[in-house]
């Protein structure tokens, strides 16, 4: 049976139009490299992303309830969103609404207001990009299509918050080894290890980068950082898969802060998962957008083979 | 209740006797070492009801005390001051003054739901800490913490055009709380970006920066959010006993 995500709407949100675009640039070109349609929202908003929900949690419901409310009427019932924050504020929009009176009362007044469609839970399904990827090619579809794979590339899988917590927002996930897990999620290091990259055992998978604070509290998100880094290091890691574009832009900017600013140096390098497996498929680094990374990843690719 | 955490031991409110006897037995020094009792006559009776009408502290009135949160905590890891177990506490039994001596480290939460993932009676620990924080900065205890003008920062160009554009984000944040934009580990980072970077994507990135990023036709939604931010300001206070005009 064909995948219902080869053809899915798809939710870049604000990250992924400024210090996220690689991950904009490696999805798309993934998503082309493998026959997949992805339609982009119209006219989409702002999920709210860490900080609406500090005014007011119903209010970060509304933001996402208008996209998913876009997403039905351009006809679509799957919407993809890469960052892992969008994905947790869609699901979690679809988890209140769908249980929360007085959150569904607010959509409903905003909506109305706003002039749109009041959305309404069960329409619209939530994906990330793991599970698109997962779904629509799964490992055995990646086998076939690689052409240039990750061999000896240590890599560590982090997925940081907001893909697993909190766990009541994720129905389908905990159901089983089919399914994704919360406490050890799995699917990224599925994707990777089918493009031949060699999984180190990373125990800090789902650790916090400190991403809600990071201009705002940068000590603590800078000893986050290089506890991640230092930890995926000793497990033997080249590199640092990420699958979100918060974490991802996290990584970077505390390694260079905690080499800038406390003299603690680490050379691990931080690239986008949908990088990896981009490169794996025989596209260029370019192509995948490894130059719009802030750290600077280019010669341990070329050293590797990868470029 | 059983105190597991040493750090909430002040050393204020530890006594040992040099030299004392107890029927015959020598306990002078650490074995005489106690924690003064004292009597508390002055609660807060409305804390909890208080933090409990902000937006996130609705569910504390379900914590029974097991300490999954703090267990859980990414800042407690880090700092064991941190304690959101021992503040849920605190809230319940109203001791304000205790609670006062944490309040400017209550905003360093990172909201990761490690608290919330860990908690056995969906207190929202998370949820808590957000409350607690804003319940801090409504009530004039501390000044508006960075997470929380950043929050501002953010939420506001969110509300005015449905969407952010980070440069500017980053710009207003650095402003508002008087910290230069050229930190020597953004130019570093930037300097590093910039020498990659084809001409082409500096210009588009520079371009965002001048033509912010908006979602079309957001006027009527921001109409309805601004009205709706306020009516939930005017709530929060009335929720304190505050005066409806933000003055204090």
């Amino acid at each position: 049976m064909a995948s219902k995500h080869k053809r899915v709407a798809y939710y870049p949100g604000c990250a992924l139009e400024g210090t996220g675009h690689a991950y904009d640039r490696s999805t798309k070109a993934l998503g082309k490299a493998l026959d997949l349609d992805l339609v982009t929202l119209k006219n989409w908003n702002c999920c709210g992303a860490m900080e609406v929900k500090n005014v007011d949690p119903k209010l970060q419901t509304y933001l996402s309830a208008r996209n998913l409310s876009i997403a039905e009427d351009m006809g679509f019932h799957t919407v993809m969103a890469p960052c892992n924050g969008c994905y947790h504020n869609l699901k979690k929009a679809e988890y209140d609404l769908a249980n929360d009176e007085a959150s569904r009362e607010l959509n409903a007044r905003l909506s109305t207001k706003a002039g749109h469609k009041t959305y309404q839970a069960g329409k619209v399904e939530t994906i990330h990009a793991l599970d698109w990827i997962k779904d629509a090619i799964g490992e055995d579809g990646l086998r076939a299509r690689v052409k240039n794979g990750l061999k000896g590339l240590k890599v560590a899988n982090y997925y940081g918050c907001m893909y697993t917590r909190p766990r009541h927002i994720f129905p389908e996930k905990d159901r089983g080894p089919e399914s994704e897990s919360t406490s050890k999620p799995h699917f990224m290091d599925d994707l990777l290890a089918a493009a031949g990259a060699e999984n180190v055992e990373y125990p800090l998978k789902t650790a916090c980068c400190g991403g809600a604070h990071t201009l705002s509290d940068s000590d603590t998100s800078t000893k986050l950082v290089l506890n991640l880094l230092t930890t995926a290091e000793a497990c033997g890691a080249d590199v640092i898969a990420t699958e979100c574009p918060t974490c991802h832009t996290g990584l970077e900017m505390h390694q260079k802060r905690a080499e800038t600013v406390f003299g603690k140096k680490t050379t691990v390098k931080i690239l986008y998962f949908t990088q990896l497996l981009g490169m794996a498929l025989g596209l260029s680094a370019r192509k995948v957008g490894v130059h719009e990374n802030l750290s600077d990843s280019r010669g341990l690719l070329l050293e590797r083979g990868l470029q | 209740m059983p105190i597991h955490e040493k750090s909430l031991i002040r050393p204020e409110n530890l006594v040992t006797h040099d030299h004392l006897e107890l029927d015959g037995v020598d306990v002078s020094g650490h074995w005489s070492t106690f924690i003064e009792s004292r009597v508390v006559t002055d609660y807060n009776e409305v804390l909890e009801d208080e933090i409990a009408a902000l937006p996130g502290g609705e569910f504390i009135h379900r914590c029974w005390q097991c300490g999954s949160c703090t267990n859980a905590c990414t800042v407690n890891a880090i700092n064991p001051d941190f304690n959101p177990r021992y503040w849920i506490y605190l809230i319940r039994m109203g001791l304000e003054e205790e609670l006062l001596r944490d309040k400017d480290i209550i905003w360093q939460c990172v909201s990761c739901f490690k608290c919330v993932y860990a908690c056995p009676r969906d207190v929202n620990p998370e949820g808590v800490m957000k409350a607690t924080a804003h319940w801090l900065e409504l009530k004039g205890h501390t000044e508006p913490k960075p997470s929380a003008v950043f929050d501002e920062v953010f939420a506001d160009q969110v509300f005015a055009t449905g969407k952010i554009e980070e440069g500017r984000v980053l710009k207003q944040f650095f402003r508002r709380t008087g910290q230069p934009l050229f930190q020597t580990w953004l130019v570093a980072l930037v300097r590093g970006l910039v020498s990659r970077l084809p001409a082409r994507m500096l210009m588009r990135l520079g371009l965002a920066t001048l033509f912010h990023p908006r979602t079309s036709g957001w006027g009527r939604a921001r109409a309805a959010i601004g009205e709706y931010v306020e009516e939930r300001e005017a709530a929060d206070r009335a929720a304190l006993g505050l005066e409806a005009d933000g003055a204090n």
